[in-house]
């Protein structure tokens, strides 16, 4: 019993942890913070990295180990590649986040190449209007596509569905 | 050490194109391309990082990625020849791109059988990025090719010069071979039919041909590269070997 809520408590500390680059959601809601177990009284996290060479992996593991260490566990990160991240493990309440932030939260299921050629619909996070553009495959950062309403004419991220 | 060999020959494919297509960054000739470029960088320089850590692992001599990818010569760069060729403009780029995601798309999908766990987990992701630079560079082959004289001309230019490296790309070296034989690396060989769906979709609405290739170049496997490796690697390279163990 005590171990479930220390673990649970763990879970708590490293799941407050924003993602660096879209600091309005966490690293739970992103769906990148696997589990929290503890192994011989150290909290061990299991992070899965969102693209192959995502810039900030590195910095979000040592936050989540740093997050832990200040709730006052001894800490460790492990690194899960297998199974890999799909924005399909953004969580429901991740994605109302990032739609009020400005960023499109992914439209559908994570594609494969069907996504070859394939356009996809995306809604315009500011009015809703699905008349939109793709200005760029590649946004901001790794994880995001540039787009353009037509209806409300503003520039938008896209969570790219991968 | 077949396997660790043979992972290296990934790795170093996955290096050696993401520093060549990172050499666009602040020359693309739109912003757009300007973030695409490096985007796509970054997918296949962090695959090659993971597979060069499993590599080291597997081997057991204590080498980092750092050492495999900072200290070794261009001898012993096992890259095939395709991916270290010129960036020259972007339809030479873009064309080098669609032949190499084309071939990585099947491939990281067969490894999702790999009897090893680390390819097994980069295959899952590597996938779904070869896809979406599939997408990318295909819409450009085709943007070119069937574009303005100009710009046609130079993508037929591309297909000449690149065909010829094509066939490198379904060869496996020794050691491939017996990763493969092992189960932890797909066949190369087995791929040439999906490479050649893809490729025919994209130049059939691009309006190119892929012609004859009277004479296949190879020899990248044995290291043995085109003098242009050796000045990526010296640019790549200059920091870590001017400050050795460096880490950052």
């Amino acid at each position: 019993m005590l171990a479930t809520a220390e673990q649970a408590r763990a879970w708590e500390a490293a799941a407050a942890v924003p993602d660096p680059e879209v600091p309005c959601v966490n690293v739970a809601e992103l769906g990148i913070l696997r589990w929290v177990r503890l192994e011989d009284g150290v909290a061990v996290a299991g992070v899965t990295p969102t693209y192959s060479g995502c810039p900030a992996t590195l910095a979000i593991e040592m936050s989540i180990e740093a997050a832990l260490r200040e709730a006052g566990f001894d800490a460790r990160i492990e690194r899960v590649l297998s199974p890999a991240w799909t924005t399909d493990w953004i969580t429901e309440e991740g994605r109302e986040k990032l739609r009020e932030y400005g960023i499109a939260p992914p439209e559908q299921a994570a594609g494969s190449v069907r996504a070859l050629f394939g356009e996809v619909s995306v809604t315009c996070p500011k009015c809703g209007s699905t008349d939109t553009e793709k200005l760029s495959e590649f946004g901001s950062t790794a994880c995001k596509a540039h787009y353009r309403c037509c209806a409300c004419a503003e520039p938008f991220d896209y969570f790219k569905c991968i | 050490m077949a396997i660790y060999q043979a992972l290296l020959e990934l790795a170093d494919d996955h290096l050696v194109l993401g520093h060549r297509i990172s050499e666009w960054c602040g020359h693309a000739p739109m912003l757009e391309e300007d973030l695409a470029m490096p985007n796509m960088a970054l997918d296949l320089i962090g695959t090659s990082r993971t597979l060069y850590e499993h590599a080291g692992e597997l081997e057991g001599k204590g080498q980092s990625e750092d050492d495999l990818a900072y200290l070794r010569g261009e001898r012993d760069y096992r890259n095939c020849l395709l991916v270290e060729r010129p960036n020259e403009d972007f339809a030479h780029t873009m064309l080098r791109q669609l032949y190499f995601a084309a071939f990585m798309y099947p491939y990281w999908i067969a490894a999702e059988k790999s009897s090893d766990e680390v390819v097994r987990g980069v295959a899952g992701k590597a996938q779904k990025e070869m896809a979406y630079h599939i997408r990318h560079a295909g819409e450009w082959v085709i943007r070119l090719g069937d574009g303005t004289d100009e710009s046609a001309t130079r993508m037929r230019e591309a297909v000449d010069a690149l065909s010829i490296y094509v066939d490198e790309l379904f060869d496996s070296s020794p050691a491939a071979q017996e990763a493969e034989a092992a189960g932890v690396l797909p066949k190369r060989a087995d791929l040439r039919a999906e490479w050649d769906k893809t490729i025919a979709q994209v130049f059939d609405e691009a309006l190119l041909t892929l012609p004859a290739v009277p004479f296949a170049q190879r020899g990248g496997r044995e290291g043995l590269h085109d003098e242009g490796l050796g000045h990526l690697l010296a640019e790549m390279q200059s920091v870590y070997r001017a400050h050795p163990g460096a880490r950052w």
